[in-house]
Parts: structure tokens; sequence; C-alpha cells
């Protein structure tokens, strides 16, 4: 199945150049970043983590929404997810390999990165969270493989496939736990220290990624010329309506906790996003608001379903629902997170630009994969006649 | 063609058990030997079962006397002079509500408010950045300490993330360019690694007090918080004393007289 990658036509051609690009404009910053240090980004001793760890964060969620096409369709039966499960177990494989990626460029010596297999240490959550990122790549890749290979012969796919479906499904839900639990097992970080983050985690990545599948597969279905199907888009949209709404309460729950207990420690992460400092407003404080109205103004067009059943609409929901996850937890959950220091004093925080361009990098690394895996499914699924 | 197959396969079969046979002779024999480490304890190091430090924040008042602390300290431990966000210290001073964020108080003794106060690592008996570390680069010794490796850091600085006392840097930059008189007794550090007060242990194993202590007679005490008879658990007794964060139960070593 690998020659489909060999075969396109000059538009596929140019656009993976066009990633090779952003890919080689990362590349070339990441050896500056190498030698010059973590310096080059904005991180500094009060915010140790910023924006390449939220987008591992976010990345994570993406890959594990794969699990909402995976469970109605081989937990349910549900028929009509089964021509698109490829194109989430696929994107699943893009977006763990970016976790990995950012992983890597945050780490001071990434030359050491052995060292957590070399010296396993159950009592940390990275530890597991390297074994369950390494797990779904695998779950997924064979999975993906496997069942678009028995696609293309035309034959049923073996029986062992299935009960790495079964495991692939609680797998998803467990690497978006195991990531919520790097930051929620954490003293003194009040922003993190809740037992619902990883309830809140799950929630979003359970809208954000069917939402980022479909806005996807809408742009791919005008390229290659296919349906995704009226009923499949239907039960997806229904699926990211409940998850989006499920998202929203659970936020707003850690707001009246904080705010109603009126304990100063769980007050300052949401006053910093939202209302700012007494020297004013930091910069993300403008997206905040932009993320709370994207969310909002998405699930007003979701949940009726006239709105959500209009195609000239839908798109503008879900693109509006993906930014305000994406600001959710891409910006705000670590700014939030480190913001009140541990002196109680404010730790201001923005990336750099070698910090953007990089992460860009890795964004390209995770479209080319996705690209020539998804060209890789259509072509042989158009062979096969199951497009 | 199939004979020259065979005899390949027959040599590397025959390399492959021979290289077996002797990795296995060489672990037996060094298994065989017995296990005796080569590092011998100095006769005069300070032992202690859990070491333990309270300092008499009534005794500085001026910049000299911290000073005189953290200059020990950064000299004996090669500490860069790195200015900014992204500086590396192991002690230094703050007001009273950044150091003791729980009991600030809005009408506090305008004396007690003015002082400034040492931060340092805690050494605490919990420490939640062991908990964290992916790789055991940092680890708790039988004494108390909480130490680093830093040759196995990766640089994820979980620990930092870990921390509630904000008492981690980490070398954003190559830290060697910024010491001005390097003491070859210490090793310096690389880029890219976490760092942190180690309660002077390469000092207390030559049987020497911590740095800032004796750079500070008198006013910081340092000792075995676990026999009562100690001069630190006399002066716990005597003096009433504040630590910091103690309702997130790890249990920092380093005790405040107020």
């Amino acid at each position: 199945m690998l020659e489909k990658v060999l075969k396109g036509s000059p538009k596929y051609y140019m656009w993976l150049a066009f990633l090779g690009g952003i890919i080689g404009v990362g590349v070339i910053t990441y050896l500056f970043q190498l030698k010059y240090g973590l310096g080059l980004t904005g991180m500094n001793r009060d915010v140790t983590w910023g924006f390449y760890i939220a987008q591992f964060t976010y990345l994570v969620g993406i890959a594990a929404s794969a699990v909402m096409l995976v469970l109605p369709a081989y937990f349910h039966g549900y028929k009509h997810f089964k021509k698109i499960i490829i194109f989430g177990e696929f994107m699943a494989i893009g977006a763990v390999v970016m976790c990995m990626l950012f992983i890597v460029v945050d780490m001071g010596m990434p030359q050491r990165m052995l060292n957590v297999m070399l010296h396993p240490t159950p009592n940390s959550v990275m530890f597991y969270d390297m074994l369950v990122l390494i797990g779904y790549l695998c779950l997924n890749a064979i999975i993906g493989w496997k069942t678009l290979e028995c696609e293309r012969f035309q034959v049923a796919y073996p029986n062992w496939v299935k009960y790495l479906i079964y495991t692939s499904v609680i797998w998803a839900f467990s690497i978006h736990t195991v990531t919520a639990f790097l930051s929620q097992g954490l003293p003194g970080r009040h922003y993190w220290l809740t037992a619902i983050l990883a309830a809140r985690f799950l929630a979003s990545a359970f809208c954000a990624g069917p939402a980022l599948l479909l806005l996807l597969l809408m742009v791919v279905k005008k390229l290659a010329k296919f349906e995704i199907g009226k009923e499949a888009i239907k039960t997806l949209t229904i699926i990211i309506t409940y998850a989006m709404c499920i998202n929203v309460f659970f936020f707003l729950c850690e707001v009246f906790t904080a705010f109603y207990s009126n304990i100063p420690g769980h007050m300052h992460p949401l006053h910093y996003l939202f209302a700012g400092t007494e020297q004013g407003l930091p910069w993300v404080t403008y997206w905040m608001w932009i993320g709370a109205i994207f969310a909002i103004a998405s699930l007003a067009l979701l949940i009726p379903t006239s709105l959500r059943e209009n195609m000239k609409i839908l798109p503008w929901a879900l693109g509006m629902l993906v930014l305000a996850t994406w600001i959710d937890k891409g910006l705000g959950l670590i700014v939030g997170g480190f913001a009140p220091s541990p002196f109680e004093t404010w730790a201001t925080y923005a990336p750099t630009v070698p910090e953007l361009l990089i992460s860009l990098g890795i964004f390209g690394v995770g479209a080319f994969i996705v690209s020539i895996l998804w060209k890789i499914a259509i072509d042989v699924k158009k062979e096969a006649g199951t497009l | 063609m199939k004979r020259s197959r065979r005899q390949f396969l027959k040599v590397a079969s025959l390399s492959v058990a021979g290289l077996g046979a002797q990795l296995a002779a060489g672990g037996m024999t060094k298994a065989a030997a017995a296990v005796k480490p080569s590092y011998k304890e100095d006769a005069l190091a300070l032992k202690a079962k859990r070491w333990a430090m309270v300092i008499d924040t009534r005794e500085f008042a001026s910049k000299e006397d911290f000073d005189a602390c953290i200059n020990a300290c950064n000299h004996a431990h090669n500490i860069p002079n790195i200015p900014g966000k992204s500086e590396i210290k192991w002690i230094w001073k703050d007001a009273y509500e950044h150091t003791f964020t729980e009991t600030k108080n809005k009408y506090q003794s305008k004396e007690i408010e003015d002082r400034e106060y040492f931060m340092l690592c805690n050494h605490c008996e919990n420490p939640p950045c062991v908990r964290v570390c992916p790789t055991q680069a940092t680890y708790k010794l039988e004494n108390g300490i909480v130490a680093m490796d830093y040759h196995r850091c990766i640089g994820c600085r979980f620990c930092m993330a870990g921390c509630p006392f904000g008492a981690r840097s980490f070398n954003f930059t190559d830290p060697r360019p910024y010491i001005k008189d390097i003491n070859p007794k210490f090793p310096t550090r690389m880029i890219g690694v976490v760092e942190k007060c180690n309660f002077c242990v390469e000092r207390l194993d030559e049987g020497k007090l911590p740095a800032c202590v004796e750079a500070a007679p008198g006013k910081i005490h340092f000792g075995d918080l676990s026999d009562p008879e100690s001069e630190v658990r006399k002066l716990l007794e005597e003096n009433y004393t504040l630590r910091r964060k103690p309702a997130l139960g790890t249990e920092p070593g380093v005790f405040y007289i107020i």
C-alpha cells in the first residue's frame, strides 16, 4: 500500500513540498535551540512549561478522540462510521507523533531521553505517559494498517485485530487521563490541582478531536471527490455537541468552586486568565475571551438541530469549537497553572518567535504524516470501491 | 551458493555462541568477586538521620548579613550570576508575603513585615520533586537530603512544576560564562539541567557545616531533627517557628524562628 504515497497529482506534491519547507524551518530553528538552550523560548524560572507542553496536552486529546469513531463502530456495531474510521486512526498517529516531538523539543537534555527507559520510575507519571503514548501509536498503526489491508483485499480482518481494537478503546481514555495526571497531582499548582481535570481533558478532547477530523474530511472530500456520508456526519456532530456541552459544564464547575469558596489560590488563576492583574491585562486574557465567546457561539450553532444539520453553517461551528478548545487547553491551561508563582507573584510568559517556529515545524510533521496516510487510505478505498 | 550460505550460517552461529559464553562467563566472574564499594566514607563526615535547618530570622537585618550567606553558597557551588528571569539561585532572600504565602496578615507587626527571609530548598520529607522525576535524577538520601544527579537529568522540568516552593532553577543557557571565580572542588553544570540547594552534602561528607551556616555563625543552625538532644531540636522547643506551606504535607526541613 505504501506505493500510493508516490503516485499523486502535482497539487499533492506541492502540498508535501510546502509542508517540507515548514518542517525545514522548524528543524533549523531547533538546531539553534539545541545550541543556545531553552533560553530562546519565553519560558523562565517561574514559568517552566510553555507553548510546547500546552500543544502536547492538546494533541494527546486529538489522538485520543479517535475512540469516538471506534467505540460506536466496534462496540455498538454502528455501520455508518466504518467508512471514515481509518481517517480517525491515521489522524491519531499524526497527533501522537506530534506529542512525542513536543516533549522532545521541550527537554533541556534530549540526548538523554532514553534515561526514562534506562531508569524506569513507576512513581513518575511521565513514565506512564511514555508507555501509553508509545502503546497508542503502535495500536493505531497496527489496527489501521491491518484493517485497511483487509479492505483492500476484500477479506474480513483477522480476529486478533478485534482484541487490539477493544484494547485501543480503553487505551484512548488512558492516554488522556495520564496526561491530566501529569498536572493534576502537583501540590501548589492551584489551577491544575482538581479532580475534574482528567474529566475536563476527556470532554474537551472528545469534542475537539472529532470536530477537527470532520473539518479536515470536509476539505479532503472536495479534493479527492468522495462522500463522508450524511448519517455519519449527523451522528458525529451530535457526539461533538454533547461532548462540548459537558466540557463547558465542567469548566463552569471550576469557576463556581473557585469563586463561591472564595479561596484566593483557587481564584487567582481564573482571575489572571479572564481579568488580568493590577498591572493590566496579559496577552492571554484577550485569547481567553475569544475562546469563551467562540465556545458559546459554537454551542449556539450546534445545539439546535436545524442549524447543526445545515452544511453551510456546520464548518463555522466546528471551526469555532476547535479554536475555543485549543485556547482553553493549548494556551490557558499552562499559563494559568504557572501565573500565580509559588511566591504568589504574577509570573508572566509569552512564547517567542523561535518557539513558535519550532512548534509550526512539528505541526508540519503531523500534517505531513496525516497527509500521506490519508492519501494511502483514500486510494486504497477508491480501488476497493468502499469510499 | 547453497554451501557457502550454510558455511556462513555455521560460522555466524558459532561466533554468536562463543560471544554469549564469554559474556556469561564474564558476568559470573564479576558476580563471584566480592562486591565492595570503592567509596570510603571520610572519618570526619557529619552524620544525621534527618538533617534540618533552623534560620533565626531576627538575626538578619542588613544586606551584608544576607549577602555573606548567599555569596558563600554561590562560590561553593559555582552558581552563575545570570541576570533576568532565567536566573539560577540556591539560596536567596525575599519579603514576608512571598515567603510565607499562607500566613499573610494585613495587620502584621511592621517589624516582621519589613524583615526579609531566606528561601532555599526545604529538603522535604515527602518531596514532590522526587515523586515526579521520571529518571530518579532527583532522589532522597538516607539522611533526608534531597539530592540531584546533574548527569542523569533530562531537563524535563517536571520537578520544577512539582515543587511548591520554587526552589529549583533550570539552566536555560550555558552557565559557565557567568561564573566569575570557579571553585574547582565542585562541578559546574551544563546547559539544559535543573539544579538546587543540596544542603552542602559535599561539605558534610568532609565534616564541614553547610556554607551558609558557616557564613552566619549563630544565625543559621543545622542539625539532626531526629535527635531530641540536637541544637536544632532545642531551638524548635524554645522558639516559635514557621515553615513554608505546611498544609501541603511535604514536611519541609527548613524552620524559621520569627
